[in-house]
């Protein structure tokens, strides 16, 4: 049997390999609590319960509710940890302790003061992907930017401190991740021309510790010229650089405002960067490195260790910022210890996470059609570049061209939504689009704090197809290859979780919370909940009892394309209505449902 | 010159004679040209659709540039988000200098039920110099006189505006 990647973990922990953080490492190795968003430091968002299994998950029922007060999206899960939930909102990022002790009266709500003007800098709704717990402590990185240290049993602000300026456009949407004595956080702005980054604070005091941009000279992107490789080379001197033009990086982009995970026997976290600025290729000739990029970078020191570019030169917003799930799974009949990552791009890659040897690299939606694929041959001189297929290119077509037909559309074959893996089947649960795009690029000039984007976009989804626009598919990341695929009506923008019950869960859009055969795909619960589901799926255990948590709240880039329906502008004049309207199925509001079996 | 629905419909209006379906409609109906750009009698910027659905060259850059710069909260075709309201309607319930000085100064509604905000893009060369366009293409999509999507057919991109453009964009 393939031993799960958690088993390995603290395996190495307990061998004195490493340490990860000790209360993460601990808390994360008993599935009652799930202390961090992603579930794991490895971001399986697999769970050792198992009281809940295929054949009593259809007689689940809701166990209790919670409103947070708040309209927006409501993005990322409630964490659980000694008897303790904690669930956040979106703008103001507010947090509640519920005490699961005490029928979930509330212990403490903390809700910090922020200037509103961080709101409309946020690209895409005012979403938060969560706090994270470690030592006693609940961090949270607020949209301003702010990162702040909550004592876990008060709420008691022990510490703060400031990682942007979002009158540059810099703000924030992702949770962090507490590794060892450090919190490492990302930071959102690429619509803004930011230069992106990412930061380690120490987790007692706030102090800086180190700091890694996405672009600019080797010492501010923490690379050695001779040490970090890609693809197995050392990448030389000056590795960013050499591919802008001028300054242009300055306002490059390549945030970072998706997922980390960490393995502690290699000491290294993973994490990827978003698309270069500004939207329109013409305007930033070069690969633009290391946006579009999968780090990964000693948790020490924060130098890169390995690196690999996935869309050199972006020409679509195919931001490469999610998650980085680490396993031991079987590639070409050999047992590796890889990182599985499903791209905006519409490529599933598989890499040894030691070495950042690309192993897999292929379609996770057969419609994609920007790329050929990737060149695997490491003889070639464009080994591991995908092949651009010149029909799709923006950068072909140019300035004030409409170029149509993209698949996928700009937000990607999937966005942030993270996927899980089954340890148990060996396999992955991804969630993900299936909408296809025209691209018009266009000149801007750069204002700071002020939009940078430069192309106009129409989404529509992927045509002769099933007509919805999404799919939640199950992936064999040594193969790369579909198992089994369901079509659903709108993009799936709910993180899964896998069960050792066998049991799958994800969210809608519509608002169900759907449970499924980890084999078969075959669905065996659905419940409706109050509205739209952009939250992650948990699951924890409580009095002997395993619970499952999501947060419902409509919002999001979701909220912002599928509000008023997709309309296909290639269907031609006369072409009446367009494709199914989120508002014709829910409306506003952030809540919690908890699902658990009848007593 | 081309008739256009709201051409004749203007004609109408100036000749006295009644016209109950535009009487309402004095900040859309086109008055005159000027250079590619069309106005209403009160010197209004306005669109201008032609009888094979052929937009004036404002109304197509309008529909890029509000596919670059408010689509992102706005969501497409100016018909509203989850959160942000639809433009479309704004463009045609709000005062033409109303309407640019909601985009030039922002709009901030924060409350205890409310955190809507809309930044000031004053310094915004990519809305400012394009204000016109967004302004006439939502007026365009509000009056229903263009369907979603993009506008299959322009006029010409006018002198005038390539002029412009090259001063505002420096």
């Amino acid at each position: 049997m393939k031993r799960a990647i958690l088993g390995v973990l603290a395996g190495a922990l307990l061998g004195g390999v490493a340490q990860a953080n000790d209360s993460v490492a601990s808390l994360t190795a008993d599935p009652a609590s799930w202390p961090i968003q992603t579930g794991d430091y490895a971001n399986t968002r697999y769970s050792e319960l198992g009281e809940i299994t295929k054949d009593n998950v259809g007689d689940l029922q809701v166990a209790w509710t919670f409103s947070t007060g708040v309209l927006r999206g409501h993005e990322g899960g409630p964490l659980v940890v000694d008897g303790v939930m904690y669930v956040h909102s979106p703008f103001p990022n507010k947090v509640f302790a519920l005490d699961l002790n005490n029928d979930g009266k509330i212990i403490w709500t903390y809700e910090p003061k922020q200037d509103p003007d961080v709101i409309p800098v946020m690209c895409c709704d005012t979403v938060n992907r969560g706090p994270a717990y470690a030592d006693g402590m609940i961090f949270l990185h607020q949209a301003d930017t702010t990162v702040v240290a909550l004592d876990a049993k008060t709420g008691e602000v022990k510490w703060s401190v400031v990682n942007g300026d979002p009158s540059k456009g810099e703000t924030n949407t992702a949770t962090v991740l507490p590794v060892k004595d450090k919190i490492i956080v990302g930071i959102s702005g690429g619509e803004f021309g930011v230069n992106c980054h990412v930061t380690a604070y120490d987790m007692n005091t706030g102090e800086m510790l180190w700091r890694a941009h996405s672009q600019g000279p080797d010492s501010d992107i923490l690379f050695d010229p001779e040490t970090t490789t890609e693809l197995g080379k050392p990448v030389g001197a000056d590795s960013s650089l050499k591919t802008w033009e001028g300054d242009q990086w300055k306002i490059g982009g390549g945030c970072t405002w998706g997922w980390y995970s960490y393995d502690p026997e290699t000491n290294l976290v993973y994490y990827g960067s978003g698309n270069p600025s500004t939207w329109n290729p013409s305007q930033r000739p070069g690969d633009n490195k290391w946006s579009m990029t999968i780090f990964a970078r000693d948790a020490d020191t924060g130098v890169a260790k390995w690196v690999y570019q996935m869309t050199p030169h972006d020409e679509w917003d195919y931001d490469g910022i999610n998650e980085m799930i680490l396993a031991d799974i079987d590639v070409n009949g050999e047992t590796r210890k890889v990182l599985v990552h499903f791209d905006r791009n519409g490529l599933g890659y598989t890499l040894d996470r030691v070495t950042g040897e690309l192993l897999v690299a292929e379609k996770f939606d057969p419609v994609v059609n920007w790329t050929t694929g990737v060149d695997m041959d490491p003889s070639s001189e464009t080994y591991g570049r995908p092949a651009v297929v010149t029909e799709y290119s923006t950068e072909a077509g140019g300035e004030d061209v409409n170029t149509t037909g993209i698949c996928p559309a700009a937000l990607g074959t999937k966005d942030q939504q993270p996927a899980a893996f089954s340890p148990q089947t060996g396999l992955f649960y991804v969630p993900t689009n299936h909408v296809c795009m025209d691209y018009e690029p266009f000149r801007v000039s750069y204002t700071a704090g002020q939009p940078y984007v430069g192309a106009t976009l129409s989404m529509y989804p992927a045509p002769d197809s099933h007509g919805g626009m999404g799919n939640f598919i199950a992936w064999d990341a040594g193969k790369g290859e579909i198992v089994w695929s369901i079509p659903e009506e709108f993009s799936v923008w709910s993180g899964a979780l896998a069960t050792a019950g066998g049991v799958v869960f994800y969210g809608t859009l519509e608002g169900y919370l759907k449970a499924i055969d980890a084999e078969t795909g075959e669905e065996l619960y659905r419940f409706k909940t109050p509205s739209g589901i952009i939250g992650n799926v948990m699951t924890y255990e409580h009095g002997g009892k395993q619970y499952v948590a999501v947060y419902s709240g409509i919002g999001g880039w979701a909220g912002i394309g599928l509000a008023a329906g997709l309309v296909n502008p290639n269907d031609g004049l006369g072409a009446v209505g367009g494709y199914a309207a989120l508002s014709d199925y829910t409306a506003l509001g952030g809540s919690l449902t908890v699902f658990a079996l009848p007593d | 010159m081309k008739q256009t629905f709201f051409g004749i419909a203007a004609a109408f209006a100036a000749a006295g004679i009644a016209a109950p379906a535009v009487a309402q409609d004095d900040n859309i109906a086109v008055a005159y040209e000027e250079d590619g750009k069309y106005y209403t009698a009160n010197d209004i910027p306005t669109f201008n659709v032609g009888d094979d659905g052929t937009v004036d060259w404002y109304t197509f850059s309008g529909f890029r540039r509000y596919h670059s710069e408010c689509h992102v909260c706005h969501g497409p075709d100016g018909e509203g988000s989850t959160y942000a309201p639809a433009l479309k309607e704004s463009a045609i319930d709000m005062d033409y200098y109303d309407f640019f000085d909601a985009v030039v100064n922002g709009i901030k509604r924060v409350d205890a039920a409310d955190n809507q905000v809309m930044p000031a893009f004053g310094t915004n060369a990519n809305v400012m110099c394009y204000l016109d366009d967004i302004y006439v293409y939502l007026k365009a999509r509000g009056a229903d006189a263009i369907p979603r999507g993009r506008p299959a057919k322009k006029e010409k991109k006018p002198e005038a505006f390539i002029e412009a453009e090259n001063a505002c964009m420096g």
